[in-house]
């Protein structure tokens, strides 16, 4: 029924193939989003690297993963791609987001590269995407068989399998009685493991205890020198008004 | 069929999706006008009331007012700041914008058509835009969450300390209450066995019961956390114009303010749908809509029209609340989302799962109308156990503000000072 | 540089028509460009978030291949697909994805606030 959403879909994107006069009956739409989302995704991507403004790149990277997102949902992972809007775009971005913006001081919001390290950068990373282009153009068997013909919806096995059963094909076929076994343990694993992440994130990123003496000690030393000393000096180190200090001591210990 | 023709399917998907649009469109503009009469009513003054047809005497209650609102503010300069971050400042307005219109793809705004039986068209026809997407719900909760980023980046975009730290209060409070507004939704998921908005609003009708009735405890997290998630008062915390001046879009005029204000509204909008469809049953009304999917043309128009109207009941009570409470602080914003709303929804969740879970077996030992009350009756003691505890072990109000200690020292370096300052005098003279 | 692979895969879905339907190896190739573009970011940036994003878009080459490979709508006649083995895998790298940021973002402020810079190539504190 995935079918559907994405000829809906499709509408959005239809005014622009109507002014190139193609018949709109020959036209995959499937295919065409499927153009729309790539390059979309592709051209973020390239934007985050070319980009030196890391607000800017941060926002590229939130295009280029929401449009990752979109491919998802055309290859019919509709909970992968809900999840990764979900989970990756509005929550794990926000995160990193909200990393640049705490530490985007004005020097740190554009740190260049120098051009060397741009050139060799740009040689390794062209001759990888060569490589891997090679490795992707080689399993060209794989071809659609149509749409109308796959009408799955994935949340229900998908849900079923991380409860440990699985329902989808690889399973349901397998009548030697060699059963696939779902995927309950890593489910429980992850979960365990988040819950670690969360412990220990909030331990690392916690607010630090002050090293430095508490104010009011050094006010009342301060003050004590005063009382020691003949000559009418305030020192330099005391604080303007220990009212202030000890009131900040006193609600921070609260 | 014509090659340059589209198919039914994508007609229909285009038919809703203009009737979508514009209904929404046209709603935001006249919410604006509800807004203003619901905020002189309880000011007790009039309300907007003179624009009707230009250029005649007819006023027709001031209805005209959004058509003007519209066009003074469109018509305005156009003006960019200088300082501000180009690519970004525009962008804000457009991720928020497109982030909050995108929703609406997963929400029915009705039940179904009776069947039409045009060819190439499968019966019945859903008032949903995208009627097979499999995770509506995530769907929705997944771009509500997006909506961040437009004010995230417009409030770092203006480069303005009141945008800024508009935008760095929403994201917080926005990222702080997914998390109830998330665990109330899982609950109702939960009871209805599906992710579909329409296939939620169908187990109510088919039930007869509410998930306001058999969750409350979940209505209300949902419900409160909403209010948040639209930044309305006693929410507003992201434009709070009394300290922020206006927030995350202090920097903005014209239509890009026009795009953050309608995306407001359609937030709203959104926060009715879903708590209509989750937990007030939807289209469903005992005794006169009817609960099947074979419907006649009166059933389906009445079933829009009362869909409507509770939806139009939840955005007047959202209107009122800002005329009826206070703005929170945001710490006790925080603590309301973490300490109060946070436990609150884990409690929901656990009751809807063991009521789902004894449910079978009560019904085989007590009959299914003892168990259905019972599975009703039992969330409504957990809701005020839960409520009693949380009202014990939250403080109604707390005090942050640095408490001024009254200890001795203090004093005696007030003496000291004021000793010092006549010696030092003493001496000059 | 990179301008210039893109420009080579744009041609590449263009030598299809719009009325072709999509393979699985159109997924690589976006799976590639993304895993190319967070691999040189990872390398060339010097602002520790910036590692991070190219962190991030290499996962995501990742899981766009993964979720090809397992996709009901790419499979070949008679060809074996992962199935929704593609699919968990991508779901836990998504979530995985989600801990490593939130413990890298941790140790980045962290960073910041002992070094008040989150330029990497002054993490040079344990060099001998």
């Amino acid at each position: 029924m995935g079918n559907e959403s994405m000829i809906s879909l499709s509408g959005m994107v239809m005014a622009p193939v109507l002014a190139a006069g193609l018949p709109l009956a020959a036209i995959n739409w499937h295919s065409v989003l499927f153009l729309l989302f790539a390059s979309l995704a592709s051209i973020f991507a390239v934007g985050v690297v070319l980009a030196d403004n890391v607000v800017r790149m941060a926002l590229y990277l939130v295009f280029s993963l929401a449009a990752t997102a979109g491919l998802f949902f055309l290859a019919g992972a509709e909970f992968i791609g809900a999840m990764q809007l979900m989970i990756y775009v509005g929550g794990t971005l926000v995160l990193l987001v909200f990393g640049v913006m705490l530490t985007a001081q004005a020097p740190f919001v554009s740190i260049k590269p120098s051009a060397a390290d741009r050139a060799l950068a740009g040689l390794a990373g062209s001759s990888l995407l060569v490589v891997l282009l090679a490795a992707a153009l080689s399993v060209d068997s794989w071809q659609r068989p149509g749409l109308s013909e796959v009408t799955a919806p994935t949340a229900t096995p998908l849900g079923m399998a991380l409860l440990g059963m699985r329902v989808d094909g690889p399973a349901a076929g397998a009548a030697t009685g060699a059963v696939a076994n779902g995927y309950l343990l890593p489910f429980e694993i992850v979960s365990i493991h988040l819950l670690v992440v969360l412990v220990g994130a909030a331990y690392l990123a916690r607010a630090k205890r002050r090293r430095t003496p508490r104010p009011i000690d050094a006010a009342a030393s301060a003050v004590s020198v005063v009382e020691g000393s003949t000559r009418v000096e305030l020192p330099a180190a005391l604080p303007p008004r220990s009212g202030s200090a000890s009131a900040l001591v006193s609600g921070g210990s609260k | 069929m014509s090659d340059f023709l589209p198919s039914p399917l994508t007609l229909a998907a285009l038919v809703k999706i203009g009737l979508l649009v514009g209904g929404l469109m046209t709603a935001a503009a006249y919410l604006v006008l509800l807004e203003r009469w619901i905020a002189a009513w309880v000011q007790d003054r009039r309300g907007p009331n003179r624009v009707g047809i230009p250029f005649t005497k007819i006023s027709l209650f001031g209805l005209g007012q959004p058509l003007a609102d519209g066009l003074k503010i469109i018509l305005k300069e156009d003006f960019t700041p200088k300082h501000v971050d180009k690519i970004l400042y525009n962008a804000a307005p457009l991720v928020i914008l497109a982030a909050s219109l995108a929703i609406f793809a997963a929400i029915p705004f009705g039940s179904v058509l009776p069947p039409l039986n045009i060819p190439g068209l499968p019966d019945p026809v859903p008032f949903l835009v995208a009627p097979g997407l499999d995770v509506g719900v995530l769907w929705v909760f997944a771009l509500s969450s997006i909506a961040v980023y437009g004010v995230l980046l417009g409030g770092w975009a203006s480069n303005n300390k009141y945008g800024f730290l508009g935008g760095l209060r929403s994201s917080a409070q926005l990222v702080a209450y997914e998390i109830p507004l998330g665990l109330g939704l899982l609950g109702v998921v939960l009871a209805a066995g599906s992710l579909k908005l329409d296939a939620i609003m169908n187990a109510q009708a088919e039930s007869g019961v509410w998930y306001c009735m058999a969750q409350p405890l979940g209505f209300l997290v949902f419900f409160v956390a909403s209010f948040a998630e639209a930044a309305r008062l006693p929410f507003d915390l992201p434009e709070a114009e009394q300290e922020l001046v206006g927030g995350y879009h202090t920097e903005y005029s014209g239509i890009r303010l026009l795009l953050f204000l309608v995306s407001e509204f359609l937030h709203m909008i959104t926060a009715a749908f879903l708590i209509v469809i989750m937990f007030l049953g939807g289209w469903h009304f005992w005794g006169i809509t009817g609960s099947s999917q074979q419907i006649t043309w009166l059933e389906a128009l009445l079933r829009f029209g009362i869909l409507s109207a509770k939806i139009l009941a939840v955005i007047v009570f959202f209107m009122l609340v800002r005329w009826s409470w206070p703005r929170f602080r945001f710490d006790q914003l925080m603590n309301l989302a973490w300490k109060v709303m946070l436990p609150l929804g884990l409690a929901n969740l656990v009751t809807v799962a063991a009521v789902e879970e004894f449910r079978p077996q009560f019904t085989e030992a007590l009959g299914a109308t003892t168990a259905g009350w019972l599975a009703i009756a039992v969330p409504w003691v957990v809701f005020f156990v839960g409520w009693i505890l949380a009202g014990i072990l939250t403080p109604s109000g707390t005090d942050n503000r640095p408490i001024r200690a009254h200890d001795p020292l203090d004093i005696e370096r007030g003496i000291r000072e004021h000793d010092l300052a006549e010696t030092e005098l003493a001496g000059t003279r | 540089m990179n301008i210039v692979s893109l420009s080579a895969g744009c041609c590449l879905f263009a030598t299809g028509p719009l009325t072709e339907p999509v393979g699985v190896v159109h997924y690589l190739i976006v799976g590639a460009i993304l895993f190319t573009a967070g691999v040189v970011c990872m390398a060339l940036k010097r602002n520790a978030l910036g590692v991070l994003m190219g962190i991030e878009l290499v996962l995501n080459g990742a899981n766009l291949n993964f979720v090809a490979f397992s996709s009901p709508y790419l499979r070949g006649a008679g060809s074996a697909t992962l199935g929704l083995d593609g699919q968990v895998i991508a779901l836990f790298v998504i979530l995985l994805a989600a801990a490593e940021a939130a413990v890298a973002l941790a140790i980045t402020l962290n960073f910041y606030n002992n070094h008040s810079t989150v330029d990497i190539d002054r993490a040079d504190d344990l060099k001998g």
